[in-house]
């Protein structure tokens, strides 16, 4: 099951780049209160996540070497923008993080549904699940952001 | 002059048995010197200093307010009136220094204008922008002070003729959660309850709140339950040992004293209890609502001992108050501040609801809700929308419901802001210190002393680019910032409508002129409107009302086939005895006592006012994961499992720091604190300690004290008592403004000072009572 394994470490750095992102976030931002808040929030969430995968990663292996999903790996943030509309970029940044991470939890719950592997699909599901609240939080608040940010901003 | 409601806050009992009615007492005021016999003439009315609405007449004598007289007739109060409101009503109208001319500001002064020339600058700036920039540079921030008819026409001219979401009202500091938790529980506003449920009930929780201060009138009426035959037994949810408290332990009920900020523990575990128990209504559960088996994985956790552990309550004092819950066969829940103000305060009221819908007890005699509200006429602000919500209990995501309003306005629907959640004030007020709010305007509210971390909340009234407008009754601390002030005319110098927290509508009658040139804020914002020019799709003006009944008429109209239906009342059938509870119609002539009787609540998709949120992060729910829940009129139960405070506790702040309320002072004490009785009876702030963290710090009962945040500081006297260990205790409505002269340091006594910016992820709600603080002793 080379390809399995690559996918479960796939999601386990995924979700690690999404925990460091929505921190950098969070710190870069930290006078927009919500954001800043709801950002550790989610990011705990993803922590969360990874600990709940290890067990499987420790039977599964990580494999890193296959050169394909290799492709799929996202940079995080490792800086904020500045201003309204930085703020209205960095929550896409995320989104798109989120969403790698997420589509990355339902490729490994086919993968355990083929395996009939119970404790690997539930984890699967349910972070699947957190992340749609991650991405649903995302799309909230870009949507309350968009048009002052892109209209009035100084 | 008589003025012993001072000393004795609910007067004397009238105690009756379970199920009969409340008996009457009528209280009185006059000012000195004037008698019953002197009177000209007594206008109705309804108090408007807290959020009860007792049914009142206004005494007239040589056109002037010199009293009030509780209604006996209405169905509220009984005749009864509290301490604010028979000392606090009519000695602020006369006050020498109530604003009568308009003020501008020249050369950073404010001085004396007429109303052309205040106006003129108001519209010349407000068309500046609109024409450069657009409607996202208005900011409208109001109160829950106003009048129904002023709400809505606020509500028209701001998203119909500006199109601006940003506007709020200062009931999102204090009822935003009651809003919020209907919302996401029943699918729309509206309080299920009634206050006559107090004479049904046979359990009365009370969550973190004091009723016995906040809504003195509403505890006497449980004062006479409770000393009669066949009592309920209360239980108080509360950090503080309030006398609530006391009369919870006195029937045989509980103190739940959980540590600030941990709520959402205490109700997990309450909630956990009755499942374990087998106190739900299995039949209404399937029938009535939908989430159980979620809410159940949620709270699963929570034991009575895993509340103790975190919130500090011992195991078995959640195991009685579940009990009690449990077994009682017509519990009423009331809830303010202490959730609503608190962290994740809509999940904690919403739990509430769970405890309710799980047991089946709505809509019955004495089994019910009242989510409290902070203000007289927050309700009309949120059934209005000029605080955040769509007018008439609308869906801003449910493109019919927007069409609904144009239609009504004669509108485009692209005008009306409808493309995200309207703007809430800690969100205007960030955008203003961003400068992209240019225009501010502020009524009948103050934030200057009222808002989270209000040295902010200062710095940003003060900003050059940000053009202040403050209409209200004084010079306040926010007036006092403004660039503009317009001089208006207050409760009884006007007429129009409120609703009470039990859906009661009341006339409240114009009894006497307002002084020198104040306006009332309907005229106000027509003639804004007027100057503006906004125009309807035909060409006609927008606002095409003159008179407060017009507007009620015009709002009626916007409320038809809405829960919040006020399409049978006039203002000739609130003439009568009594006010009347919505919805009132075809169907319910005479009004409606208690919503939900049928287990059929607002929450079809098509029907609702929101299609929820997520309680932990306040991401909205969408038109098509609504409809694919098919909720179909039955209510949700949502659950959230417990977070940590935003600010915890440290070496530096190791003292946990809640601010509240005192029953002889209302808000910023703009009208209390023009009251002889009630300032003298609390004319300067102070804060409250426990015990041992006050002999721990060498602080005696009366030394004066510094309790510093992270925010600011303020410089108070000590109170020791009351609080439990590790908390402190601070009432907010103490700014600079010091009537009598007896403050000892006016500025450094303002409560927000030490408080944060934060706020609840679904209401909004700004978090008053969570955060970490440290006290020291500076002199005796």
């Amino acid at each position: 099951m080379p390809h399995l394994s690559t996918y479960v470490g796939l999601a386990d750095h995924s979700e690690k780049t999404l925990a460091d992102s929505f921190r950098a976030v969070a710190d870069g931002h930290a006078h927009v209160s919500d954001v800043h808040f709801t950002c550790l929030t989610l990011a705990g969430w993803s922590d969360d996540h990874r600990h709940r995968l290890a067990s499987v990663v420790e039977r599964y292996g990580e494999d890193t070497d296959i050169d394909e999903p290799e492709r799929l790996h996202a940079a995080g943030l490792a800086e904020v923008r500045e201003g309204e509309v930085g703020l209205l970029r960095d929550l896409q940044d995320l989104h798109v993080l989120a969403s790698l991470v997420q589509t990355t939890w339902t490729v490994v719950a086919q993968g355990a549904q083929g395996l009939r592997d119970t404790e690997l699909l539930e984890v699967a599901h349910h972070c699947n699940a957190e992340t749609s609240r991650q991405l649903s939080w995302l799309n909230t608040r870009m949507k309350v952001a968009a048009p002052q940010a892109l209209i009035v901003s100084p | 002059m008589t003025t012993e409601r001072i000393d004795d806050v609910w007067g004397a009992r009238t105690p009756h048995p379970r199920a009969t009615a409340w008996p009457t007492r009528v209280d009185l005021h006059l000012e000195d010197g004037v008698s019953e016999a002197d009177v000209d003439r007594w206008v109705q009315s309804a108090c408007l200093l807290c959020s009860n609405g007792c049914g009142c007449d206004i005494a007239v004598k040589d056109g002037r307010m010199v009293g009030v007289r509780g209604r006996e007739t209405d169905r509220v109060n009984h005749g009864r009136l509290g301490p604010k409101g028979l000392y606090g009503s009519t000695p602020w109208a006369s006050s020498p220094d109530r604003l009568t001319r308009p003020l501008v500001r020249e050369g950073g002064r404010l001085v004396e204008t007429d109303w052309d020339t205040a106006m003129g600058r108001i519209v010349e700036r407000s068309r500046q922008l609109l024409d450069e920039e657009g409607p996202l540079t208005h900011g409208f921030y109001t109160s829950g002070q106003l009048f129904l008819e002023e709400y809505y026409v606020q509500a028209v001219v701001g998203k119909a003729g500006i199109g601006t979401p940003h506007m709020d009202g200062n009931t999102r500091l204090c009822t935003a959660t009651s809003a919020a938790a209907f919302k996401e529980s029943f699918g729309a506003d509206g309080q299920p309850g009634s206050y006559e449920d107090i004479e049904h009930c046979d359990a009365l929780f009370l969550y973190g709140h004091n009723m016995a201060e906040t809504q003195t009138v509403l505890w006497s009426r449980v004062l006479d339950r409770t000393h009669g035959d066949d009592p309920p037994r209360v239980v108080c949810v509360d950090p503080r040992r309030t006398t609530v408290a006391a009369e919870a332990e006195r029937t045989g009920g509980v103190h739940l004293r959980p540590r600030v900020g941990t709520n959402q523990a205490l109700m997990n575990a309450l909630t956990r209890e009755l499942m374990e128990n087998g106190w739900v209504d299995e039949a209404y559960v399937a029938t009535h609502t939908i989430g159980f088996d979620d809410l159940r994985s949620v709270v699963a956790p929570y034991t009575p001992e895993e509340a103790e552990r975190v919130c500090g309550v011992p195991a078995d004092d959640v195991r009685r108050a579940a009990r009690i819950f449990g077994e009682a066969e017509a519990p009423l829940s009331t809830v303010l501040q202490g959730f609503y103000q608190s962290h994740q305060a809509t999940a904690a009221s919403v739990a509430v609801h769970n405890l309710h819908l799980l047991r089946g007890m709505i809509g019955r005699p004495g089994a019910g809700v009242l989510q409290m509200n902070g203000q007289p006429t927050a309700q009309n602000n949120r059934e209005c929308g000029a605080d955040g919500d769509l007018t008439g209990f609308r869906n801003w995501d449910n493109p019919e419901h927007v069409r609904q309003l144009a239609d009504q306005w004669n509108v485009d629907p692209m005008t009306i802001p409808h493309w995200a959640p309207p703007t809430h004030v800690m969100q205007m007020f960030s955008y203003a210190e961003a400068g992209s709010i240019e225009l501010l305007w502020i009524s009948a509210t103050n934030p200057a002393v009222s808002m989270p971390e209000s040295a902010r909340i200062r710095r940003i009234l003060s900003k050059p680019e940000v053009f202040v407008i403050v209409q209200d009754l004084f010079l306040t601390e926010t007036a006092e910032l403004a660039d503009v002030v317009l001089p208006a005319a207050g409760w009884g110098e006007k007429t129009g409508c409120f609703t009470n927290v039990d859906r009661t509508v009341h006339l409240s009658e114009q009894a006497v002129d307002p002084p020198g040139e104040a306006r009332s804020d309907l005229d106000i914002f027509v003639a804004y409107a007027d100057a503006m020019g906004f125009v309807d799709r035909d060409g006609a003006p927008l606002v095409k009302w003159r008179t407060p009944e017009q507007v009620f008429e015009a709002w009626k109209e916007s409320t038809r086939g809405r829960p919040v239906d006020y399409t049978g009342l006039t203002y000739a059938k609130l003439r009568g005895p009594s006010g009347i509870q919505w919805p009132v119609n075809e169907e319910h002539p005479d009004g409606t006592a208690r919503l939900y009787a049928d287990g059929v609540f607002p929450s079809d998709t098509d029907v609702c006012e929101t299609y929820g949120h997520d309680l932990v992060t306040g991401a909205t729910v969408t038109e098509q994961e609504h409809r694919a829940l098919a909720p179909g009129g039955r209510a949700f139960l949502k659950g959230a499992p417990y977070l940590p405070p935003h600010e915890e506790p440290d070496d530096a702040y190791p003292l946990r720091y809640t601010t509240g309320r005192s029953v002889y002072q209302f808000h910023t004490r703009t009208k209390t604190g023009r009251s002889r009785p009630l300032d003298d009876a609390a004319p300067d702030a102070w804060v409250e300690l426990a015990a041992a963290d006050a002999e721990a710090r060498g602080i005696a009962d009366g030394d004066r004290v510094r309790v510093e945040s992270p925010r600011g500081a303020i410089e108070v006297r000590a109170r020791i008592g009351r609080v439990m260990e590790g908390a402190v205790f601070a009432p907010f409505h103490y700014g600079h403004w010091d009537p009598a002269g007896t403050a000892e340091d006016a500025d450094a006594r303002q409560a927000n000072e030490l408080t944060m910016t934060v706020w609840d992820p679904v209401s909004k709600q700004p978090v008053f009572k969570t955060a970490a603080c440290q006290v020291t002793r500076i002199g005796g």
